[in-house]
């Protein structure tokens, strides 16, 4: 937990500092990627499986983001 | 075999956890875009596939939750990573065509020691 809890910060690291918007956006998903590994950490350390649906759903709703923030920087429009 | 089971989820998770680690220190330290673009993919693949699988086998001991359910989002994760990595590297191409469009012959020759060196001076 600790050494993805350190991962997280150095996505954080890289979100906040990078130098262009793809940067932004690769940092996100790194992040998106991290918080799911340590959600699933999580819950294995209180022995429930209740987090795994909020992995689930993070999992889901960082690949739409991705996809979303992509298309943006790509046509400067997100529905043509 | 309690101890053998204990000792391949302890391996299996010191494996994701490494992987996520090399992939967000990859993304830090690596020097252009186009490289960071490589290295988060061993996280989301082998540092979560192997998480997962620990995961699966941590619930399956302790009996709570036997049926595999997480390896619905490894399943997710290894389609979707490909996808994603190709839109961001389209949107990264097209910023890197815009912001720096195709250079003419002679420059004042600031950079470029190769070329000025071997030209036409």
């Amino acid at each position: 937990m600790h050494l993805v809890g350190l991962a997280m910060l150095l996505a954080l690291y890289r979100l906040l500092k990078g130098p262009a918007v793809p940067d932004r956006i690769l940092a996100l998903d790194t992040l998106f990627v991290a918080a799911i590994a340590q959600l699933i950490l999580f819950g294995m350390h209180l022995g429930t499986a209740v987090y795994f649906e909020a992995a689930l759903v993070i999992a889901m709703l960082g690949f739409v983001g991705t996809v979303v923030l992509s298309k943006y920087v790509l046509r400067r429009d997100i529905v043509e | 075999m309690s101890w053998v089971y204990a000792i391949a989820l302890v391996l299996l998770l010191a494996a994701g956890c490494f992987f996520i680690l090399v992939g967000s220190l990859g993304l830090v330290k690596l020097s252009e875009f186009f490289k960071r673009l490589h290295a988060p993919t061993k996280a989301s693949t082998l540092g979560v596939g192997c998480v997962l699988a620990a995961s699966v086998g941590y619930h399956m001991l302790a009996g709570s939750d036997p049926q595999p359910r997480e390896l619905l989002i490894t399943a997710f994760l290894f389609i979707t990573a490909p996808i994603s990595a190709h839109l961001m590297a389209k949107a990264a191409l097209s910023l890197h065509m815009a912001e720096r469009p195709p250079q003419p012959a002679d420059d004042e020759g600031s950079g470029e020691p190769r070329i000025s060196g071997t030209q036409h001076e």
